[in-house]
């Protein structure tokens, strides 16, 4: 191959390159565009007072309801339902394999946190109907025990894999030094952990926190399977509720084309997108900031 | 005090050691429920003929050539257009406020819900380029939700492979292109492998962004062509478990189906360990 052609193609591939660069660029672009368009469309029908402050999620009615806090608080509760069991558990996971565990049990115990988020969010939610569902009416004596502590269970184990390893990270990267002078001072390792440990690496576990915290906002099917999906204002942990994922994914399926309740759907997106947007952007600031403080 | 030091230390290491040993037994729960209760169905009967009388009787042919196709094609997408953008970052692009502008959605990108994806699917393939609900459309929404893992992965890749090496073949009168073609993408190719088949697992098991954009509840027989509604295995399981009319009938299909996804998953995870476990040992 002469020289010259060997040029074109180094400038065409350049160019191809440099292209796809921007195409990604394009598609968060358009995928905003979207639930703006269709989020505007939908404002035009419903002022977005009766939807940001709206108790009654019915748009089927006769006199349909647009009213999103329902599936917001509901998406909330399971949530933090999930938090609640995750966090204790994702951290003292972490802190047990970074501080406690040899080599060995380390190479057990990585590639069984791997497998636990390999694991389809789909198999998950199918566990909480035959497992968990059937033990929670079995044990709190209801007629089924699809609500959300049952969503708030599963959502805990999608969430615990990704809490555990960025805690873990974060544990890890930990210097050394700080807990060798606080040996030195004649603390033990669990005092180690408490006092410096934990607060050395707490930007890396809030962040940790964070992030579970996003993938459980944004799950679909385990809470589209094991809630139940009654779009009412939830009142303690065994209603049956109806998150805006799974709201989206219900409704979608059955409603015409480009009617007001088929923008409704998008507009719940939006509300959706930015929820997960600021819990991962904190996430992010997070790992930043306990970046740079160990940089420095 | 020795002893009540000793009582301690012991307790706050079964804090620790209970809340490891609860989450591998969730996953314990997991395996074991599905395992049990789906090998009992298991046969090369089941994952070799198709689904008869309304999927009450027979097996899920259908649904796996279904999720196989979808995999192949969200690959044929996704690892060219993934692996490009990869290499303009890390190999042509300079710091700029574009480059970053590009890292930042691409952050961003990874965290957007699935379910959004899947709407961003229905309103571009399905009704703006006028796909219908088929395995094109699926697959090309599928490959968008697996762009950005792509890249984060091939970039890292990419990373590892020290300037030296570009350097000496710029050096012999190789083009920027060559270097990269020759050198670099040979040399990063393990660990762009272990990304793609890692991405490609979570994708197969994916079921929000197929809902609107082409699985179909029921076909009555393997369908090889992009422009028609197809049966994926996560689809076949949620809808059997939730949706169909003699749920307590099919509940062993269920179970057969959450484990053949199971071994799936597992089969693709257990792969990218392997490219990744013997790229280690040729480093050494």
């Amino acid at each position: 191959m002469n020289s010259k052609s060997r040029r074109c193609i180094d400038l065409l591939f350049n160019y191809i390159f440099k292209v796809t660069g921007l195409l990604v660029l394009l598609l968060l672009g358009a995928i905003l565009a979207m639930l703006v368009y269709n989020s505007v469309a939908f404002f035009l029908d419903v002022r977005p007072a009766d939807f940001i402050t709206g108790l009654t999620w019915n748009p089927t009615g006769s006199d349909p309801k647009y009213g999103i806090l329902p599936l917001v608080l509901s998406t909330t509760l399971v949530t933090l339902g999930a938090m609640v069991i995750a966090i204790p558990l994702g951290i003292g996971t972490a802190a047990f394999i970074a501080e406690y565990a040899g080599r060995r049990l380390k190479n057990i115990l990585k590639p069984t946190i791997e497998m636990l988020a390999a694991i389809p969010s789909v198999v998950i939610g199918f566990l909480g109907i035959v497992v968990v569902g059937p033990g929670i009416a079995h044990i709190a004596d209801l007629a089924n025990g699809l609500n959300a502590l049952n969503g708030a269970m599963l959502l805990a184990v999608m969430a615990l894999p990704t809490i555990i390893t960025v805690a873990e990270d974060a544990m890890h990267a930990v210097p050394k030094t700080y807990k060798e002078a606080s040996y030195g001072v004649g603390a033990n390792k669990w005092q180690t952990l408490r006092k410096i440990t934990i607060p050395a690496a707490a930007p890396g576990i809030i962040a940790a926190v964070m992030l579970g915290v996003g993938r459980a906002i944004g799950e679909t099917m385990t809470v589209l399977m094991a809630t139940g999906n009654a779009a009412l204002l939830p009142n303690s942990m065994f209603a049956s509720v109806k998150t805006m994922t799974a709201t989206i994914a219900i409704e979608m399926g059955e409603v015409p084309y480009q009617t007001t309740h088929y923008y409704a759907l998008y507009a719940i997106a939006t509300a959706l997108f930015i929820m997960t947007l600021a819990a991962n952007m904190l996430g992010e600031y997070f790992i930043n900031r306990f970046r740079k403080y160990h940089a420095a | 005090m020795q002893l009540r030091k000793n009582v301690t230390s012991v307790i706050e290491w079964g804090t620790l050691l209970l809340s490891t040993s609860l989450v591998c037994f969730f996953l314990l729960v997991i395996l074991y429920e599905i395992c049990s209760k789906g090998s009992a169905v298991i046969s090369w009967e089941f994952v070799s003929s198709l689904p008869k009388e309304g999927m009450t009787r027979g097996g899920i042919l259908t649904p796996i050539v279904g999720t196989v196709l979808l995999t192949l094609l969200t690959a044929l997408f996704a690892i060219p257009f993934g692996v490009c953008c990869a290499i303009y970052l890390q190999e042509y692009a300079k710091s700029s406020w574009l480059t970053r502008l590009i890292r930042a959605s691409i952050r961003n990108l990874s965290g957007v819900p699935s379910i959004i994806y899947g709407l961003f699917g229905l309103a571009l393939f399905v009704q703006g380029l006028q796909f219908g609900t088929s395995l094109l459309a699926a697959g090309l929404t599928l490959g968008l939700l697996s762009l950005p893992y792509i890249i984060t992965t091939t970039e890292e890749a990419l990373l590892r492979i020290p300037n030296s090496m570009r350097e000496a073949a710029l050096a012999v009168g190789a083009t920027k292109f060559e270097t990269i073609k020759d050198i670099v993408l040979p040399s990063s190719m393990s660990g762009i492998l272990t990304g793609v088949v890692l991405t490609l697992s979570r994708a197969a098991g994916e079921t929000a962004p197929i809902l609107f954009t082409g699985a179909a509840f029921y076909i009555n027989q393997t369908s090889l062509s992009v422009n028609q509604e197809f049966m994926a295995l996560p689809y076949h399981l949620y809808m059997l478990s939730t949706q169909h009319q003699s749920i307590d009938e099919v509940r062993p299909i269920a179970y057969g189906t959450a484990l053949v996804l199971i071994v799936v998953v597992f089969f693709l995870n257990l792969t990218a360990f392997i490219i990744r476990y013997k790229y280690r040992q040729h480093d050494k």
